[in-house]
């Protein structure tokens, strides 16, 4: 407010603050003294438990097979998601496409994979050298159409390598885990894409812009505010089903290093401890990663935007009519 | 108004100009059951200004919006200088223009939307030269340039820089001409752009849409200013249930309304 308006109302009075006795709250001090003993009996546990091995635990959860394990849960984290996303925003693209075989066919994806557990997937990948032991890339159907023109065993291939070697952990891990994810991530995307006021496509559309065009320049951009928060979650339950490569399986990894060590030393439950904190401390760097994003992206939009220029207006309000004459 | 015939293309003898801006012959279009357009036959000569009237659900919108292929219509045809739109036409069978194809044809037809429809990630300057650049490849200098001297044209060179949500609706809606003219269209479409503006807002956009209509640009405006169809209007057309009630000098038809849906219509808003 500016001292002209406020020269032209009346003028503030004086009045004495209310001075009053607050509510007694009786039941948080009860609630305060069972969590105490809670916590107490907790911390007690930990200290006095001779199963825990604490020092045992400090000596092996840094041991450079760890940290290795720990790297290839990072890596990857980092490349299935990378993968998932741009497999789910194909995906989803297709999804909301014009074309119907390419609707059905993106619809299909996301059906299968979400509704196969990913320690199934997993398993199975791990698994597929029992169908294919020899993968090849060639003409399809070669030995089918061999016999058509009166060939036995024609085999048109130009190379092919052994299933085992080309579906050794870490790789299948990757996939299994991006794929899965794929499924996950195109429906995140395409929400995120039907967010997107229709009369922007229209607008970009009018201007004489492709579809492509209107997607990547116009569509996709302001998906993203939607996309970003839920792809955050989506990285932390990543990196949380990693541990589930232990079906594959995957050795350059967390989980399976850590229990590797607990079961050759017979000390599984400090190992089980060392992968609580360890999987806490990376989580908590991606949640302050999360918390920057999303920050970032709403950026000019949407309700916390305007709530923020609400409190600055509310801010100069009360800076320009001090409460304390 | 010319009388309608089945030109197919411009013949090349016919000189330029005789061909009108916009024609539509008998244009049909239907969403589901509801028939929204039923016969709709429009002549817009080149540097008119045709101004479309009428109740809400007669169809005008729609009617804007087959013009730029934006809707498909169901029976009928759209020449837009001449050419078809969305079709095109090889001996006795009509082919359906592939999405590049109908693409370049809505480079030649600006749009301008009831409700701005900017992109709000954009800057309004960027919103200007996105589709000159993007889509004709125009080397960013020369489209910033331009994009600054249409901005200025609307009045809004000092908001270059500002987005869309820090833009009054009467801003933003000047910021989407300078857009639309970014692309050099030879037609310019008009949606109810005032519609969504407070009052005091409509004036600075009217005033942009006099200034363009000035320079010669073929113009067809839906609208329910009476006002800005009398005084820029060459020829008035009112819609109503899906076809052409009246048309005519926007004088003519405004004071001396032949019909009595039109004077229904007219005693309503005036």
């Amino acid at each position: 407010m500016t001292a002209p308006d406020t020269s032209a109302s009346p003028v503030p009075r004086e009045a004495e603050p209310i001075k009053a006795i607050p509510v007694r709250h009786p039941g948080r001090w009860v609630a305060i003294a069972v969590i105490a003993v809670l916590a107490a009996m907790f911390v007690h546990l930990l200290v006095t438990n001779k199963a825990f091995n604490w020092p045992f635990m400090f000596q092996n959860m840094f041991t450079p097979p760890v940290i290795r394990g720990l790297v290839g849960t990072v890596t990857i984290t980092v490349l299935a998601m990378i993968i998932g996303v741009v497999l789910g925003i194909v995906v989803a693209v297709a999804r909301l496409s014009d074309n119907p075989i390419l609707r059905g066919t993106s619809w299909a994806y996301t059906w299968f994979f979400r509704a196969v557990p990913r320690y199934v997937l997993l398993i199975v990948m791990g698994n597929l050298g029992i169908l294919w032991p020899r993968l090849e890339i060639g003409v399809p159907f070669d030995t089918y159409l061999g016999k058509l023109f009166g060939l036995e065993n024609a085999h048109w291939r130009l190379f092919g390598i052994e299933t085992r070697e080309l579906l050794v952990g870490f790789w299948v891990g990757v996939l299994g885990l991006a794929l899965s994810e794929a499924a996950y991530m195109a429906e995140i995307v395409r929400a995120g894409m039907l967010s997107v006021d229709p009369g922007q496509d229209e607008a970009a559309t009018a201007l004489g812009m492709s579809r492509g065009q209107a997607l990547r320049r116009v569509v996709l951009p302001q998906a993203m505010r939607v996309i970003i928060p839920p792809t955050g979650n989506e990285t932390i339950a990543m990196l949380k089903d990693t541990s589930l490569l232990i079906a594959v399986p995957v050795t350059a990894e967390l989980f399976f290093q850590l229990s590797a060590i607990g079961n050759r030393t017979f000390q599984v439950f400090p190992m089980l401890v060392a992968a609580i904190i360890w999987y806490l401390v990376l989580v908590s760097i991606l949640l302050v990663g999360q918390y920057f994003l999303e920050k970032r992206f709403s950026r000019g939009y949407g309700r916390a935007a305007k709530a923020k220029m609400k409190l600055e207006g509310l801010a100069a309000e009360h800076g320009a009519n001090p409460e304390v004459p | 108004m010319t009388t309608p015939q089945p030109a197919r293309h411009r013949a090349p003898d016919d000189p330029a100009g005789a061909e009108p801006m916009v024609r539509t012959e008998n244009v049909h279009k239907a969403f589901g059951h509801v028939k929204v357009l039923r016969g709709i036959d429009v002549t817009v000569p080149r540097g008119n200004v045709c101004v479309v009237l009428g109740p809400s659900g007669s169809g005008k919108s729609t009617f804007l919006r087959c013009i730029n292929h934006l809707e498909k219509i169901d029976a009928g045809r759209i020449w837009v200088d001449g050419r078809l739109v969305g079709y095109q036409q090889k001996g006795d069978k009509l082919h359906e223009l592939h999405d590049k194809a109908v693409a370049a044809q809505r480079r030649e037809i600006g749009m301008v939307f009831q409700r701005f429809n900017l992109f709000p990630h954009m800057c309004a300057l960027e919103n200007v030269i996105e589709a000159p650049t993007m889509v004709k490849g125009q080397n960013k200098a020369d489209a910033r340039r331009r994009g600054m001297e249409l901005l200025d044209r609307v009045g809004l060179a000092d908001k270059a820089l500002n987005y869309p949500s820090q833009l009054s609706g009467g801003q933003q809606q000047r910021v989407a001409i300078a857009r639309a003219l970014a692309m050099d269209p030879k037609l310019m479409l008009f949606d109810e752009p005032t519609s969504a503006l407070d009052p005091e807002l409509v004036g600075d956009v009217l005033d942009a849409m006099k200034d363009l209509a000035r320079s010669g640009m073929t113009m067809v405006v839906v609208t329910h200013e009476i006002g800005f169809a009398r005084e820029v209007g060459d020829q008035l057309i009112f819609m109503d249930g899906g076809v052409v009630v009246e048309s005519g000098p926007p004088r003519q038809v405004l004071t001396t309304p032949q019909h009595p849906r039109t004077r229904d219509f007219l005693s309503k808003v005036l």
